[in-house]
């Protein structure tokens, strides 16, 4: 069989697509690129650039009439917020890549809603308080800040994305958009905002995810 | 009376399970990872831990599978195989270039694939162990895992594709699908195809 004319081509190929596979796996961001060739390919599936990540069976839905958003704990005057109510705070706007740590980004996501500080302002923090914890309608997803990092000027509650009011998927009627942070620090369909002494273990955390989730350079950022 | 039909044996027991165990497993990984995968799926479906649970323990048992295959099957057999389809001669080479050229047990097109696939199976499972771990423990968490992971299914779907449409549509070569089957096939599609592997058959001890 292994006549003097034979060449190991099946071996060749076979060895040649692993090395291109972990030189992939090692090298990095190169590969973002080359993985935008596939975009309308993907676009055409309905694949968006967007993972949606749940950790309960059924995501939860928002019924306006009923929704309430609570904020208690270490405050003076705790709250709570119907959604026309949390609609009529001012708004605001930030244009910002969002970060996943699991390695992929969506670029210039548009988000709109009320800045985090502003409804501290409202509810006001007692002395005491030295965290956020944010409780999601998906239950047991949850996750903290520190309240230095929730007075942060770029921390939105958003209730819209690219101009259209949040998506089921995306966590409506409202979501914490962290932009300097991993997504999973941005809790969706967030129901309950406690004031607490210290940062409260989060659901990735208890995972063995970091507590402070900054971007920093990673994902392709410089 | 006509003539009974000649069925020439091609593929070994050992052989067609590990074809079946690997395409069972890829159609299941491939499901519940689109469901995983894309956003519409993923919100029609929800239950993702459920969908995560039945990717990762059906990659586990996959893996398992070929493993206890090539261990209990027919190892000399197999090793045999995995030689031939290594090794490409001159008319090999030819049919790669598009010329007609007389085709040993597996064609040039069918030993590339064979290939790929395999080393695509590789990469799969080192991608995915590392998606695994690295939700485990950061050290093992890489940005690009995910988006080797996602590339690969891309390329296996468009292999699948091609290997479908050649063993169950195209008329010429949809034959072939029975020895994978039933290990057989008819000795003049075996002859018309296959033609080096059926003349070395039939001539005992010419391996």
């Amino acid at each position: 069989m292994d006549a003097s004319d034979s060449r190991p081509y099946g071996r060749r190929a076979f060895l040649g697509v692993l090395a291109a596979g972990f030189a992939a796996l090692l090298g990095g961001h190169p590969l973002e690129r080359v993985g935008q060739l596939l975009t309308p390919v993907e676009g055409a599936l309905g694949f968006d650039g967007w993972r949606i990540y749940t950790v309960a069976s059924t995501m939860p839905r928002f019924e306006r009439a009923t929704w309430r958003l609570r904020i208690d704990g270490l405050v003076e005057r705790p709250r709570e917020l119907g959604y026309a109510e949390l609609l009529a705070l001012p708004q605001t706007s930030e244009v910002r890549d969002f970060h996943c740590v699991t390695g992929w980004s969506v670029p210039n996501v548009h988000w709109r809603g009320v800045r985090l500080r502003h409804v501290l302002d409202a509810v006001g923090p007692l002395p005491a308080a030295g965290a956020l914890r944010f409780v999601s309608a998906e239950i047991p997803y949850e996750d903290s800040l520190t309240l230095a990092q929730a007075r942060l000027a770029d921390v939105l509650l958003a209730t819209h994305m690219d101009g259209r009011p949040l998506s089921r998927a995306h966590g409506a009627p409202v979501r914490l958009v962290i932009p300097e942070m991993y997504g999973y620090k941005g809790v969706k369909w967030v129901e309950r905002i406690e004031l607490t002494g210290q940062p409260a273990t989060g659901y990735w955390e208890r995972r063995g995810y970091d507590l402070d989730a900054w971007v920093g350079r990673s994902n392709g950022r410089v | 009376m006509s003539e009974p039909t000649l069925y020439v044996g091609r593929f070994s027991r050992s052989e067609r399970t590990l074809h079946w165990v690997h395409a069972c497993a890829f159609l299941v990984l491939l499901g519940s990872g689109l469901a995983l995968y894309l956003p519409q799926l993923a919100e029609r479906i929800g239950r993702r831990p459920l969908l995560k649970d039945v990717h990762v323990y059906t990659a586990v048992a996959w893996l398992a599978a070929i493993v206890a295959i090539v261990v209990l099957g027919d190892r000399a057999g197999l090793r045999r195989t995995v030689r031939e389809l290594e090794w490409f001669d001159q008319d090999d080479r030819d049919w790669l270039r598009g010329r007609h050229a007389p085709q040993g047990r597996f064609n040039a097109g069918q030993k590339l694939n064979a290939a790929i696939s395999a080393a695509l199976a590789v990469l799969f499972a080192v991608s995915g162990f590392l998606l695994w771990l690295g939700e485990r423990d950061t050290a093992y968490r890489f940005a690009s895992t995910l988006l080797v992971h996602d590339w690969l299914m891309w390329v296996a779907l468009v292999l699948l594709v091609g290997h479908l449409y050649l063993a169950v549509i195209h008329p010429a070569t949809r034959h072939a699908l029975r020895g994978m089957t039933r290990g057989s096939v008819r000795y003049e599609w075996a002859e018309a195809h296959h033609p080096k592997w059926v003349r070395r058959e039939s001539e005992p001890g010419s391996e």
